[in-house]
């Protein structure tokens, strides 16, 4: 058998190999995932917490790629309560769109599966398990009970169709039974200017391109809120607009989201929109949950290393450091991951236990978890130790702490101000 | 006084021209820059901030004479005038000035390998001697973080940070004074935006660069600038050191600009200024004062006449009419 190289070389032989494997269990997954008419009670369940609306139980997605097994999701655990929002950060990469598309079946197939754990969605008076839904069944989960927000307006919009038949189409396929032509555009018309738009009878007519990325980006939203949908999947719905078309957006979500009392889940490698915007944050790393908690939890006591190097390396308006401190080393291959904390070669906060396998999640109070060794009961002392922080660490935990007294001490005086 | 400056600009306008017709006659213009003035210090970083579309990218490359003419206004690089040089001048002078480009993905030559890249320039302008070549390029190279083993390598093989590294040592394997940097970290992830930066920042004080640094992110502006500009549809509105625009902004669109920014504190959620609307065609901008449409403070004044720089504090200048008295 030819030696593994680090940079990812495959002999001949090896690429083989790999290729016949992933024949033989891709099509295993098929096979199951093609049989017709199954039967509700095999992906019927319960929920853990009836206050949930979606349940994401120890969820494994991989992709089976000609150069070996990528786990993009490997074991993610949160769920998103009713009527909250829960917001997921992570670098590109990190497994946090791949979660989302498992939520919608929407995984790249037949090389990307899921390939176990649980994805428990909550329909009031049922719930199913995503993963083992049929095909036909899913089309009217899709956009009606799960919806999703994808990151660039411009190309998630078909340039070749007016806006109002993009929107008619969402209603009629899952709200149009009976209903006449006049009263599914009356239904888009509503959606339109729910979302702010103000010209929508106009706007019903217009092209993709006669818009703005700004209102675009609302079409979008307009669209997949015209069902009036449990869950909302914001993948990063403001990377591609700008600060105060960002603002508006967001302002325009968190009001909606009360309207129809659904659920946010908001995926962005931004921290600020999350701390804005989420009541839940979930940080994730190399496929892995490393960090939950509320909000506040996560910002103020940040306990994972790399949550810690995250908030750390994002310059702040307000929060003057003299050089943002940077996470040494990148992510590790995703085809061949570590057997211990896929963190540990990048952590500056190493103990001794690091050295074995993945650590488990700790809990430091109900709400916030974390999967980190420092927080072991003998170590818990030293974890809350600034001392041993690297000192960029520690510089920016000091900086979040006057930036948080000083907005709390400005909230009363600036709102006057701001006004003006 | 004038010597310290690197670079001046004067009321720098850059107009396209929009084409219609059978016979393509000029029917509009897209006043792209219309009317930025600001000086630059020598080894100062000046930040260009503003929504997409309101000309800060073309200031840039109108400042490099990347187009072949600009409409009006001068642009002074140590007191000559840019536009004014013949080609084998400007040819130098292309030494002196240097761009990195916003897309690591698209900037680089998938032909070339990296060293070829990096050396390419340097060859052709004669910087070094045949002898010295192949160490000067490892030096750069070694300069940006990039390690010599990788000239032979081509750039798909290199990840987005390490792409944008290998713009940074062509920007900078040329000695020159002053690079612009159009959004170089704005492609990439927030960790790696944190190396680029402080690199950014290291290789100025080792090489007493200047930079005018373009981005939309405002929180990454105010980290590595001296001086900052706000722009709006193709005017400068504000312009000063950081220290007074960030913490004394006095144009209303900076103000709401400002407040838009989302802050990673949990606790000052909803106090911020939205504005309505987006931002106007520039093909057909609003009279009088560009930003009317959208502020909040808008006389009847504002509609009609268009507003002048003024300097409302020492080395602070806003365009509005709110300052007149």
């Amino acid at each position: 058998m030819a030696k593994k190289r680090e940079d990812g070389y495959l002999s001949g032989r090896e690429a083989r190999r790999i290729q016949k494997e992933n024949r033989r269990i891709i099509n295993e997954f098929e096979k199951k995932r093609k049989r017709k008419n199954v039967p509700e009670s095999e992906y019927l369940t319960t929920m853990h917490d009836p206050n949930n609306a979606v349940e994401f139980d120890d969820l494994h997605t991989f992709f089976f790629t000609d150069s070996g097994t990528v786990h993009s999701v490997d074991g993610v655990t949160f769920s998103v309560p009713i009527g909250k929002t829960v917001g997921v950060v992570g670098e590109s990469g990190c497994g946090k769109s791949v979660t989302s598309l498992s939520l919608m079946q929407l995984v790249q197939r037949p090389q990307g599966q899921i390939v176990s754990g649980q994805i428990r969605l909550n329909l009031g008076d049922k719930a199913y398990e995503i993963s083992k839904v049929p095909q036909e069944k899913m089309q009217s989960i899709r956009g009606n009970v799960v919806s999703m927000i994808f990151q660039e307006p411009m190309t998630s919009l078909n340039p070749v169709f007016r806006i109002g038949d993009q929107v008619d189409e969402v209603i009629a396929l899952h709200d149009g039974e009976g209903k006449t032509k006049e009263e599914i555009k009356k239904r888009t018309i509503e959606a339109l200017e729910m979302v702010g738009i103000a010209n929508s009878e106009g706007v019903y007519r217009m092209f993709p391109h006669e818009l703005s990325g700004g209102m675009r980006q609302r079409v979008m939203i307009a669209m997949s809120l015209a069902c009036s949908p449990r869950v909302i999947i914001a993948d990063e719905p403001t990377t591609a607009l700008d600060v105060t078309i960002q603002a508006q957006i967001l302002d325009l979500l968190r009001n909606l989201k009360d309207r129809i009392n659904s659920s946010i889940m908001l995926i962005t490698h931004d921290l600020g929109v999350i701390a804005e915007m989420a009541d839940y944050v979930v940080v994730m790393y190399a496929g892995r949950v490393v960090e939950q908690g509320t909000a506040e939890d996560i910002f103020y006591h940040p306990a994972h290393p790399y949550t810690m190097g995250l908030m750390a390396s994002k310059p702040v308006v307000g929060k003057h450091v003299e050089q943002l401190y940077s996470i040494p080393g990148k992510v590790p291959n995703p085809v061949n991951m570590p057997d211990y904390c896929y963190f540990r070669d990048r952590c500056e906060m190493c103990v001794k236990e690091c050295e074995g396998a993945y650590p488990g999640m700790i809990s430091l109070s109900d709400t916030h978890k974390v999967s980190c060794y420092r927080f072991l009961d003998e170590h818990r002392a030293e974890a809350e130790d600034p001392d041993r922080m690297p000192e960029a660490v520690r510089e920016m935990m000091d900086a979040m702490k006057k930036l948080h007294a000083d907005n709390a001490a400005h909230a009363a005086g600036s709102d006057a101000e701001r006004e003006v | 006084m004038a010597d310290d400056y690197i670079l001046q600009v004067k009321d720098l306008k850059k107009y396209f021209p929009i084409k219609g017709g059978m016979l393509s006659r000029v029917v509009g213009q897209v006043k792209a820059v219309d009317g930025v003035t600001f000086n630059l210090k020598r080894g100062q970083t000046m930040g260009l901030v503003g929504e997409s579309g309101c000309g800060k990218t073309t200031t840039g490359r109108v400042i490099l004479r990347l187009y072949k003419e600009k409409t009006g206004g001068d642009v002074l690089f140590e007191g000559k005038e840019v536009y004014d040089l013949n080609a084998k001048q400007m040819r130098d002078m292309r030494t002196q000035m240097q761009i990195i480009f916003q897309d690591p993905f698209s900037s680089l030559s998938p032909r070339l390998p990296v060293g070829e890249i990096i050396g390419e320039a340097v060859r052709e302008h004669g910087l070094v001697t045949k002898a010295e070549y192949d160490d000067y390029v490892d030096k750069v190279m070694d300069d940006c973080g990039l390690q010599s083993f990788q000239k032979e390598r081509y750039p798909h093989e290199f990840s987005g940070g390490q792409r944008q590294r290998i713009c940074i040592a062509r920007a900078l394997a040329l000695n020159p004074k002053f690079v612009v940097c159009d959004e170089p970290v704005s492609a990439l992830d927030v960790s790696i935006q944190a190396q680029i930066i402080n690199l950014l920042k290291e290789l100025q004080e080792k090489r007493g660069l200047t930079y005018l640094f373009i981005s939309h992110d405002l929180s990454v502006v105010e980290h590595i600038s001296d001086m900052v500009g706000v722009m709006y549809l193709g005017n400068l509105v504000e312009y000063g050191r950081k220290e007074d625009i960030f913490d004394h902004p006095a144009h209303p669109y900076t103000k709401a600009l400002f407040s838009a920014i989302p802050v990673p504190d949990p606790s000052s959620k909803m106090k911020r200024i939205v504005l309505e609307g987006s931002i106007p065609s520039p093909a057909n901008p609003p009279s009088g004062c560009k930003f009317h449409t959208r502020c909040k403070n808008c006389m009847k004044r504002c509609m009609e006449e268009a507003p002048v720089q003024k300097e409302i504090a020492p080395g602070h200048y806003v365009v509005c009419h709110l300052y007149d008295n």
